[in-house]
């Protein structure tokens, strides 16, 4: 059974946002994403300083079995990546809302974060994909 | 169609397995982590149920000479009871129909395992083929295969046998089986490039042996760790590196092919024959990724600007630790090649189809 933290944003492409007290937020894909992909085994991760507009694409996961991209789930300035996924991808499939985050963002407007699903809207939408 | 079940679906469910539908069954893709089951094979053990596999069996007086008639390997090469051999089923155009193992229990008896996805046509292609000849033809339903493969798979085996039956099993050699008392069909076979065995076997014992392995420590393994595990052999899988368009002249199985006996006229011989005549085009050769990324699927090749191949099977080896594949291309002497990924031409070098 996949895992959906009540705390989290999700989006409807499985990335999860995490708001942080200082206005940033964490991003990372689901736990329900790392379990479809399987084994990861690349992560190219964004550049830092790179500004997106929700939607842009902001990374690649590549598993053994298929390749997917992740999707800015909010607009913003990318502060920091975590640098670790590039010699530990599985980082992500271990701990996907933990030591697997792929990046954090300086969001433009905090009011983006009412587009996102709750834990149980989300976990609601994939279970209707049946996991 | 709803997808059919091997005898020991429960068996997956219990083990937290990720079950997918793979050619009408419903299979074990992994049971957590697919590279984690991959190096349990290359290291230790694992244990595979590859029940979707169909076994036909081959009865009657004329048995070797349909076989010899519709393989393209030679099974006169088999001269001994628990001698089996590799071979493709062509059409007459050489393309290949399936791959298959032939297990020969005597002259008028042997047994085929078959590819899953290919149960039906083979069956119907034997079928039509065998009216000519005094044989008869069985699907069995009744059985199923496990595959225990790895470095401790004969250690692992005194879990499921007595000592003397392990001391049997142990003394096969690479394409040798027997048979024991109760049916069950142990060969010196297998799919991952480690030493192992693969095991026909009745349903009602396929249970207990499995529970029996997996009790005794032994890794389960999924469909996914099992294509991982033959892509660094370096073997190719039907309906990816090749099909019934292509073959195995082109396909790295020349060798697989017997034209040895000029008077054996095996289904597809003269249009391989005639293929080598006009000059063979094409070859399936490795290739390896040294930067970051996947090969994948279908991936364009080109060794030069007019010169164009296709990645066969593409995927992530977790002995290399980074990506190899299988590709068709036209014959080259060239040793590096690219590969169109994501709008991108990556360069790739051109090996051996064998990575480990």
């Amino acid at each position: 059974m996949s895992d959906y933290p009540r705390e989290l944003h999700y989006s409807d492409s499985h990335e999860w946002v995490r708001l942080e007290s200082d206005d940033t937020v964490v991003v990372g894909i689901t736990d329900h994403a790392q379990h479809q992909l399987g084994d990861l085994v690349f992560v190219e991760l964004p550049d830092v300083q790179s500004g997106l507009e929700k939607g842009d694409e902001l990374s690649v996961v590549e598993s053994v079995k298929t390749a997917a991209d992740v999707y800015a789930p909010i607009s913003g300035t990318v502060i920091a990546v975590n640098q670790q996924l590039e010699s530990r991808p599985e980082l992500i499939n271990q701990d996907p809302y933990g030591d697997g985050w792929i990046c954090r963002i300086k969001p433009e407007d905090l009011n983006e974060m009412d587009e996102l699903m709750d834990a149980d809207a989300y976990q609601a939408s994939v279970s209707d994909t049946n996991e | 169609m709803v997808s059919k079940k091997t005898p020991l679906y429960d068996n997956h469910v219990a083990l937290n397995a990720l079950m997918v539908d793979f050619s009408g069954w419903q299979m074990p893709l992994h049971y957590g982590s697919q590279i984690q089951e991959h190096q349990a094979v290359r290291k230790n053990v694992g244990l595979f149920d590859v029940s979707h596999m169909g076994v036909v069996s081959i009865t009657g007086k004329e048995t070797v000479s349909f076989l010899r008639h519709v393989l393209a390997n030679d099974v006169a090469k088999l001269k001994n009871t628990g001698d089996a051999l590799y071979s493709c089923l062509l059409n007459e155009q050489g393309g290949v129909i399936d791959d298959l193992i032939a297990y020969r229990f005597s002259d008028d008896c042997f047994r085929l395992v078959i590819n899953a996805g290919c149960r039906e046509k083979d069956v119907a292609w034997l079928q039509k083929q065998a009216q000519s000849f005094s044989v008869q033809l069985k699907m069995h339903d009744d059985l199923c295969l496990l595959a225990l493969q790895g470095p401790d798979a004969f250690l692992k085996l005194a879990a499921i046998f007595d000592e003397a039956t392990v001391a049997k099993i142990t003394a096969l050699k690479n394409f040798q089986f027997l048979m024991l008392d109760n049916d069950v069909m142990i060969a010196r076979t297998g799919y991952t490039g480690e030493r192992g065995v693969e095991m026909i076997l009745p349903v009602e014992v396929v249970k207990h042996y499995w529970d029996k392995l997996i009790d005794s420590g032994v890794q389960p393994c999924g469909l996914g760790a099992r294509d991982t595990l033959r892509l660094e052999a370096g073997y190719n899988l039907f309906g990816a590196d090749m099909d019934e368009n292509t073959s195995p002249l082109i396909s790295n199985l020349s060798w697989t092919v017997s034209f040895k006996d000029e008077q054996r006229n095996f289904i597809g011989r003269a249009a391989l024959e005639k293929e080598k005549k006009a000059g063979i085009s094409q070859q399936l050769i490795g290739l390896t990724l040294e930067s970051k990324g996947v090969l994948r699927n279908h991936q364009k090749v080109k060794i030069n600007d007019d010169s164009l191949g296709e990645i066969t099977s593409g995927s992530f080896s977790p002995t290399l630790n980074k990506s190899i594949a299988l590709a068709r291309i036209p014959m080259t002497n060239a040793s590096e090649a690219l590969v169109e990924r994501r709008g991108e031409w990556l360069p790739v070098n051109i090996v051996k189809p064998k990575f480990i």
